[in-house]
């Protein structure tokens, strides 16, 4: 049971390592961008090809798959996405739509529809067993290694948000970008910077998850949804609310499928729902914001 | 500018009234299986999504609720038409009858989740909704064949008169039939005052219940009705492919239909039908070419129309028209 919670709690470390750059994005311009999971695949098989055609050791290739998907994100977000920003939500659904499509197509074509494996270092392939019968805490290395990333990711970003010159620029810019734009604040900077970043963490955590969540073209059809959900339920004013909203999904999706496998995803689902109909702005807002 | 009442009564009326170059259409239309019979199986497809995308029409277009999740009516209807048909009795129009209700009714429980809430959270709900009743399909083989689909399903003649023969004649007169029967009740329903105050809901929600229209309600009705005619087409496809699989559950079709929605115009009936003939006739020119990747150019195509403009490529002439008509949501 204690080994369903750890794992759990990898699996929702990991989405909001993935889905954390589209809430901030989503909260930033208040752009419904579905394509978030391309940037992701791309850190994936970044690092896939990296490993097997070149050889590359996976701590390197970690840091190369953020710097990949963020260039790709930032380069994107110049010449797409900013015309985009005013547009009607209708028009952003089919854009990213339209472009998530491209990518899983173009995934396909070039490496081929096959499930991608990862071959990680020895040190991280062990487990680790603390306790006995059903308190029993089986920790995978790697498992418990996205964690420790992941956490420290997050201590970092919640250090930028809170701490840093860029971080107050931001929360201003969320708040409202008319007064920040009007403080001399360049707003275009804000958004550019933010979603590469955002871009290049989806695509860190899409390296980081490969091996976990399995990495083929379809995968940002895929996991579009769980992405959405971390989002939907956290809310998009702050990191602490997808944070926790990640945890929850990742905890309910592998106990779910532990206890009830018959169900599925349905579990999820049916919660996501449920939470939505009880406070459609998300589980965790801050009063004021917009 | 300001109308004396019966100008604007004219207005609105104007707007409803069958106009002369449609007859004609709609006879071609019905004329089309018989003069390409060899082609009757496409023209039955075209028919079927044409209905589908003409239901969406009256929720995205009418209302202004972006769904990513109508396939999930469509296939309530397909499942229930199937099953009907399977396990009850195989007459077609009780069928699609069955179906139509039973897409309603999830419709009607359904649109209490996308009353509240931002464009995200009714994205986020319909698109759950869908991919539930994926599960379940999935997962209830015992009753729906589980991923291998829903095998079996013999419909027996239609009217007890025309059968159902493989080169699909019979099925694409019927689909365009029950097309038109469709298009007649939801034009009289977008011109009538309803209709009317849909439009005002879709345009401007908050001053829409300052002048008194009731507006949940209002999108609970429009989005059963909406439900209904998706499970109409559902259970058309059913009932002509005599087959129903999980593939109607998928997001690709919710996806779909959107995009054949915005490609013949948002906020006009016609826009689908229109839609659905370019979407069909496109695929079936690319997926020959290549089979595998032709979502690429689907998605190169959503991604140009976004960033010309929805409305400057596909209608050049009404940009003259009406300056700004641009749908809002």
């Amino acid at each position: 049971m204690l080994t369903i919670l750890f794992d759990g709690i990898a699996y929702g470390m990991l989405l909001f390592i993935l889905a954390v750059g589209l809430a901030v994005t989503m909260g930033l311009m208040n752009f419904i961008n579905l394509a978030h999971g391309a940037f992701a695949m791309v850190g994936g098989y970044i690092t896939v090809l990296l490993m097997q055609k070149m050889g590359v050791p996976f701590l390197v290739c970690l840091p190369l798959a953020f710097l990949g998907s963020a260039l790709l994100g930032g380069v994107l977000e110049r010449t797409l996405y900013r015309p985009l920003y005013h547009k009607p939500h209708l028009d952003q659904v089919l854009f990213s739509i339209g472009l998530t499509f491209m990518a899983v197509a173009t995934a396909d074509y070039f490496i081929g529809s096959s499930q991608q494996i990862i071959q990680l270092p020895e040190w991280l392939k062990g487990r680790t067993e603390l306790g006995q019968g059903d308190w029993m805490l089986g920790m995978g290395h790697y498992r418990l290694f996205i964690i420790a990333v992941c956490a420290a990711l997050t201590v970092a970003l919640q250090y930028v948000l809170t701490k840093t010159r860029f971080g107050s620029r931001l929360r201003a810019s969320v708040d409202d970008q008319r007064v920040a734009a009007g403080m001399g604040i360049n707003v275009n900077v804000v958004f550019l910077g933010t979603f590469a970043v955002g871009s290049g963490l989806a695509g860190l955590g899409g390296a980081l998850g490969a091996e976990v969540l399995g990495l083929d073209p379809s995968f940002p059809l895929k996991f579009m949804i769980y992405f959405l959900i971390v989002v939907a339920v956290g809310g998009t004013s702050s990191i602490t609310g997808p944070l926790l909203a990640a945890l929850l999904l990742g905890i309910a999706d592998v106990a779910g499928k532990y206890y009830i496998p018959k169900l599925g995803g349905f579990i999820v689902y049916s919660l996501m729902i449920m939470i939505l109909i009880w406070r459609p702005q998300g589980l965790f807002v801050r009063k004021g914001g917009k | 500018m300001t109308n004396s009442p019966t100008n604007s009564q004219n207005l609105l009326l104007q707007s409803g009234r069958w106009k002369l170059w449609e007859y004609p259409l709609w006879l071609l239309a019905l004329a089309s299986p018989f003069v390409l019979s060899s082609h009757a199986l496409i023209i039955n497809e075209i028919a079927i999504v044409a209905l589908f995308a003409l239901s969406l029409d009256l929720i995205l277009g009418y209302t202004g609720i972006v769904s990513l999740g109508h396939a999930a009516f469509f296939g309530m209807g397909a499942y229930s038409a199937a099953l009907f048909a399977k396990l009850v009795m195989p007459d077609p129009l009780l069928g699609l009858a069955v179906g139509m209700a039973a897409a309603g009714l999830l419709g009607a429980l359904c649109s209490a989740t996308i009353l509240r809430g931002t464009d995200l959270t009714r994205l986020m709900v319909t698109l759950g909704v869908g991919l539930i009743l994926m599960e379940l399909a999935n997962k209830l083989d015992w009753l729906t064949g589980g991923a291998d689909g829903l095998q079996g399903v013999i419909m027996g003649p239609l009217l007890g008169q025309f059968e159902f023969d493989l080169s699909g004649r019979t099925a694409a007169w019927y689909s365009i039939t029950v097309l038109l029967l469709v298009f007649v009740v939801a034009r009289r329903f977008v011109n009538s005052p309803f209709g009317a105050t849909l439009k005002a809901i879709r345009d401007n929600r908050l001053r829409a219940m300052a002048i008194g229209i009731p507006v949940t309600s209002r999108l609970a009705v429009v989005y059963t009705v909406a439900a209904a005619l998706a499970g109409a087409a559902g259970a058309l496809l059913a009932q002509t492919t005599g087959f129903a699989s999980l593939d109607v559950f998928e997001f690709h079709r919710s996806a779909d239909v959107m995009l054949i929605l915005v490609v013949g115009g948002v906020g006009w009936l016609y826009g689908g039908v229109v839609g659905a003939i370019v979407f069909k006739l496109m695929q079936d020119a690319i997926s020959s070419i290549t089979p595998q990747y032709w979502t690429f150019w689907i998605g190169l195509f959503l991604v140009v129309l976004v960033l010309v403009g929805r409305e400057r490529l596909i209608r050049p002439w009404t940009w003259m028209r009406r300056g700004s008509m641009g749908s809002k949501s």
